[in-house]
């Protein structure tokens, strides 16, 4: 039992595809700046990445290795059209927000990973669990985004006023900073240093990789001008 | 005429940069910036694939999977857009595997060069992202290949830039928490506001 709870909630802090495997930050960033479609899209990941994890384990066996990708993207790219048409039946307004992104959601590297890594040598139950974890640690840092996003970008969460605004009579000026794309990435910075400030052992292996550089290209002469060309 | 292309062209490269102001292609873009060789020859592989599939998609957009297109075939009322991801997903992994045969038979020094590049190419995003957003712009076949060209070139473009900055920022002397993957995620932040200042030209 605690094997199951492990393997569902590894991905969530210890293992986090964003955060960790740099998997998957694609098509999070441009849809956080509103917490009410980031749920939309993180239940539309995290049912996509079970679900094709638990169909291509299914398949696993008898699948040729040398076509395994062009069978895996099929079956991807089917359950992201359901997703996608569901979406544009029941929420048309949120699927217009979203635009291209859902359809992203076929390239987004922790679906392809997953069933890579996982799917192809587990069996169907315990896939489908590495799955729904995965989307649950996207799904963390993605609300973790459009909850700070919306809270300082406009001073409500889903809608409902937290920060009384200036223009009702409150004391809160929104700050419009924060609805800009590029915000998201400057606070998953600032969310993968607090992660790493609390799990220490995820910061080891980048600082090692450094420290293990620098020795190397001590010798050589230093890469000045390929730089300089590029700036 | 000419200068509607050349719009849709500058357009494509710094007012829309497919990862700097719609952050598509990221996980390939964090990954392969740490070298400037690496991502110069990852960035042409970009531009080549980019600048033949969104043509090819807008082909089979216009003719086979919009409403209506099937007019041709005597099929007038036949509605195909909802197969449209799969299709073009195809048609993507479809292209690379035959670029890359060809360049390993015709043009070996290019194949060498791109050759391991090139299989990363189907799931990067900004390929099937920019052939989404040509069908949500819907463009005719001609502004298709300026969109498609100029996409790429604004993707090679960014990766460049992130790693001459990379190169330069690992003598520095960082945060421990800090280090590579979360000082790249800043820095792109940094670089994304900058190409925001792009955003007010009309032209």
């Amino acid at each position: 039992m605690s094997n199951y709870s492990e393997i569902l909630f590894r991905p969530v802090f210890k293992e986090n595809p964003i955060a960790l495997q740099m998997l998957g930050i694609c098509s999070a960033l441009a849809v956080t700046s509103k917490l009410y479609p980031t749920l939309i899209m993180c239940v539309a990941l995290t049912v996509t990445v079970s679900l094709s994890n638990f169909f291509i384990s299914m398949i696993r066996n008898i699948t040729p290795s040398n076509i395994r990708i062009i069978v895996q993207m099929t079956i991807i790219s089917s359950l992201v059209i359901l997703v996608d048409q569901a979406l544009k039946a029941y929420d048309y307004e949120t699927s217009k927000t979203l635009s291209v992104f859902v359809g992203l959601i076929i390239t987004n590297c922790i679906v392809m990973g997953r069933a890579e890594a996982f799917a192809m040598q587990n069996p169907p139950g315990v896939s489908f669990l590495d799955g729904f974890g995965n989307g649950l640690g996207y799904s963390v840092i993605l609300i973790i985004l459009g909850t700070i996003r919306e809270l300082f970008g406009t001073g409500t969460i889903l809608e409902y006023e937290i920060f009384p605004l200036v223009q009702n009579g409150g004391w809160y000026v929104p700050n419009n900073f924060f609805l800009l794309p590029p915000v998201s990435f400057i606070l998953i910075g600032l969310i993968i240093w607090a992660l790493r400030a609390w799990q220490k052992d995820q910061v080891e292996e980048p600082e090692f990789r450094m420290s293990q550089n620098s020795p190397e290209i001590v010798p050589n002469p230093p890469p000045t001008p390929s730089s300089k060309t590029a700036s | 005429m000419i200068e509607n292309y050349l719009n849709i062209f500058i357009n494509a490269i710094f007012i829309e940069n497919l990862a700097l102001s719609v952050f598509l292609g990221m996980c390939t873009f964090i990954a392969i910036s740490k070298k400037i060789e690496a991502a110069i020859g990852l960035g042409i592989a970009v531009i080549v694939v980019l600048a033949i599939t969104v043509p090819i998609n807008n082909l089979i957009y216009n003719y086979i999977l919009r409403d209506g297109a099937l007019a041709w075939a005597g099929l007038s009322d036949v509605d195909l857009s909802f197969v449209g991801l799969i299709s073009y997903i195809g048609v993507i992994a479809a292209c690379v595997q035959i670029l890359e045969m060809f360049l390993d038979k015709y043009v070996p020094v290019l194949y060498n060069a791109l050759g391991i590049f090139l299989p990363l190419i189907t799931v990067n995003c900004a390929i099937l992202g920019a052939s989404l957003f040509m069908v949500e712009k819907d463009l005719y076949f001609g502004e298709s290949v300026a969109y498609g060209l100029g996409a790429g070139v604004g993707w090679a473009l960014a990766i460049t830039i992130l790693a001459g900055i990379r190169e330069k920022l690992k003598y520095s002397d960082m945060p421990e928490g800090l280090q590579g993957l979360g000082s790249t995620f800043i820095i792109v932040g940094l670089m994304s506001f900058g190409f925001m200042s792009f955003g007010g030209i009309i032209l």
